[in-house]
């Protein structure tokens, strides 16, 4: 199916939260008045130049901002084809992109006086990221991690519990990041007076996915005004991975209307396509969870099916509905990538750059090394490094055999 | 149109009592104990039957109810085999309304028109979708209301007066209220609250409203059925049928009977109940 090409492919969500047939609000009575009122002070936030100065105060000095925009010469040369740049938020404060969107969403918090904020994790890096702000502002933080990751996933565990932040071993379902998220909710419900609910990416109900966008374009416009200042012009391409598609909604969307430029979000194809894999677009369907419509791994019955990747951050087994939207107007393509891919470009950027990527973007790399050479010299790339791998060193070892 | 929901609980309103209003999983832990337990209930004092269409991802459900699910997906059971089941109910009974109870995706996956087309040939009444609130109404309330489905309704402490119109709108057959902000099989509600509750409710609407969350006993049942309409139980029931099953899971010659005995005990409970809705 392909939707009708818009005006503009920045105006989204609509007045109900939906990015045509996706995005909206599928939650229980319960937390509605909450999510309608998260609402509201989010639009007045929007409007208050206090909470911009605030929020823009934080990342230059806390998060480290601007991430620079740095290009990756020896892996061009390698590659032999587009210019290819880096945007660096693996040097973020707590390694990745997660902190833009939860500084905004605690300052958020504050202002609606919430106390106690809830999250869920699946990698850990939003736990982490969430963890360190609200011990930045004393605030009571209780972070949802499948019992499954909190095994595979230790530094990450170790990193909250210094942060003072409570871990809670999620035992339902098949223990992983979707029953965390399903974890949260129950709390939410249970306690919606004083608690806060930071989603970690650009999904869940609106207007999650609006916001979480929103605090992530820092990304994107930081680019355009660094590629100005590096090449005079914008960039010919974008690559960035895809789990709920926060990281990639953030760096694409103050592109969307320059439709010269080609934007390309990477999904985690784990063993395979045909196999076991966290691939939404490329082997899901529509369908609803988690407060929102977007492609899902299902069975014929709609029951939902778990995602697999190397990469814990991406194993989820829905996306972001904006890139649902993206994937059917067919603004952006959606690519994937195995496991072994992710593999072999996270060992090549290591080598060729110095730079330790997570598995995440590694996906993104994955494509990236196959794109590029493809591509004229003066083809001006840029691939979002979201994260760093630290994280990862010991999944990576385990594959590549020790080290 | 008077619907089967509507004729019970004016019935029962005739009576004096409150409706007593159970919950089962479809498929728990295998479909024949699903239809050996509907055919059961009746006659056990349950007077409206909620039965549940299995989702891996219950999200504003409790452990109990969550296993319950599993238990149902583990042995096969889909939302066709949950319609045939209501079916096959039907054929022996044809006075107690019967409402089936889940979340959205299974539905949407199955097409809405479909879906709708066939609970109304299963003999089904009314459904209860808890991620369906009012804002997303086109997708399955009025399709439900144009095909004669009674769409109910929750209705919670966190509905305000200024909200509770929009979330009565296109309620029919009854509300139901959840009588504490949380999941299923949680707290006990605070009984003083609900009456408060209840009325503050009619004030809005002439439809019976029912009770439900927190349910686990003849006592708790009674405290409810003074002050409203009805009586949801669901989580208890849920356990009652999972502590009969044996060590793999299958159930046991004693299975229909532990949850007839509850429904049983719950039901005494909402008779002895003096009843003075608001
Ligand atoms: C470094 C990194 N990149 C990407 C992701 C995927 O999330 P998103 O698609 O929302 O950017 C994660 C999630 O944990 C992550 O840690």
């Amino acid at each position: 199916m392909k939707l009708e090409n818009p005006n503009s492919f920045r105006t989204g969500p609509d007045e109900r939260g939906h990015f045509g047939i996706f995005g909206g609000r599928f939650v229980a009575e319960t937390l509605m008045p909450l999510i309608l009122d998260l609402e509201r002070h989010y639009e007045a936030a929007k409007k208050d130049p206090a909470f911009h100065a605030e929020l823009n105060n934080l990342l230059t000095h806390y998060v480290g901002r601007p991430s620079p925009l740095y290009f990756a010469e020896r892996l061009t040369e390698y590659l032999g084809g587009a210019k290819i740049y880096f945007k660096r938020e693996e040097l973020n404060h707590t390694g990745a992109h997660k902190i833009n969107n939860v500084l905004g969403q605690i300052l958020l918090a504050r202002r609606m006086g919430k106390t106690r904020i809830i999250a869920e994790t699946g990698a850990g890096q939003h736990g982490v990221a969430t963890a360190t702000a609200c011990a930045r502002f004393g605030l009571e933080c209780i972070v949802y991690m499948g019992a499954v990751d909190v095994e595979r996933q230790k530094p990450n565990v170790f990193r909250m519990n210094m942060l003072g932040a409570k871990v809670v071993p999620v035992q339902s379902g098949a223990r992983t990041l979707k029953d965390a998220m399903n974890e949260a909710l129950r709390d939410w419900v249970t306690n919606v007076e004083d608690t806060f609910y930071c989603i970690g990416t650009a999904a869940g109900p609106h207007p999650y996915p609006a916001m979480v966008r929103d605090f992530q374009c820092i990304i994107g416009e930081e680019t355009r005004k660094q590629m100005l200042a590096a090449e005079g012009r914008l960039p010919d391409s974008l690559f960035a991975c895809i789990g709920g598609g926060s990281n990639a909604i953030g760096l694409f969307h103050p592109f969307l209307d320059d439709r010269q430029i080609e934007i390309y979000g990477v999904e985690a194809a784990g063993y395979g396509l045909d196999k076991a894999h966290a691939a939404s677009l490329a082997g899901g369907r529509p369908g609803v969870l988690h407060g929102n419509r977007t492609y899902l791994l299902m069975d014929a019955d709609g029951q939902i099916e778990e995602g697999h990747s190397i990469s814990a951050g991406l194993d989820y087994p829905g996306i972001g509905p904006e890139h649902s939207w993206l994937k059917e107007t067919g603004r952006v393509t959606y690519l994937s990538a195995t496991d072994d891919e992710a593999l072999a470009a996270f060992q090549l950027c290591a080598r060729q750059e110095g730079i330790i990527p997570a598995l995440e973007p590694a996906h993104a790399l994955a494509r990236v090394i196959e794109i590029a050479p493809t591509k004229p010299r003066e083809h001006l790339l840029v691939v979002n490094i979201s994260g760093r791998g630290d994280k990862d060193i010991f999944t990576v070892a385990e594959h590549l055999g020790g080290m | 149109m008077t619907t089967r929901i509507d004729s019970r609980f004016a019935e029962l309103a005739r009576e004096g009592r409150a409706a007593l209003v159970t919950f089962i999983m479809g498929g728990d832990p295998d479909l024949e104990t699903t239809l050996a337990l509907l055919k059961a209930l009746p006659a056990a004092g349950a007077d409206v039957i909620e039965l549940g269409m299995p989702f891996t991802d219950p999200m504003a459900d409790g452990p109990a109810i969550q296993a319950a699910g599993l238990r149902a997906l583990a042995t096969h059971t889909t939302l066709a085999k949950v319609l045939k089941l209501a079916a096959e109910f039907r054929k022996a009974d044809t006075a107690t309304p019967l409402i089936l109870m889940g979340y959205y995706n299974p539905i949407y996956v199955y097409g809405v028109p479909r879906f709708l087309t066939d609970a109304k040939a299963a003999g089904v009444d009314g459904v209860i979708v808890v991620d369906l609130p009012p804002e997303e109404d086109s997708e399955l309330c009025l399709p439900a209301q144009e095909a004669g489905l009674a769409f109910i309704r929750l209705a919670t402490p966190t509905t305000d007066d200024a909200r509770l119109p929009t979330v009565l709108a296109h309620t029919a057959g009854f509300v139901y209220y959840v009588s504490i902000t949380g999941i299923t099989g949680a707290a006990t509600p605070d009984y003083s609250k609900v009456a408060a509750a209840v009325a503050r409710l009619k004030r809005h609407t002439a439809l019976p409203v029912a009770v439900g969350f927190g349910v686990k006993n003849a006592e708790n049942a009674a405290a409810i059925a003074k002050v409203a309409d009805g009586v949801v139980v669901g989580s208890a029931l849920v356990d009652a049928l999972r502590k009969s099953l044996d060590a793999n899971g299958h159930a046991t010659a004693g299975s229909v009977a532990a949850v007839t005995d509850l429904v049983r005990e719950i039901a005494a409970g909402v008779r002895s109940a003096a009843h003075q809705p608001a």
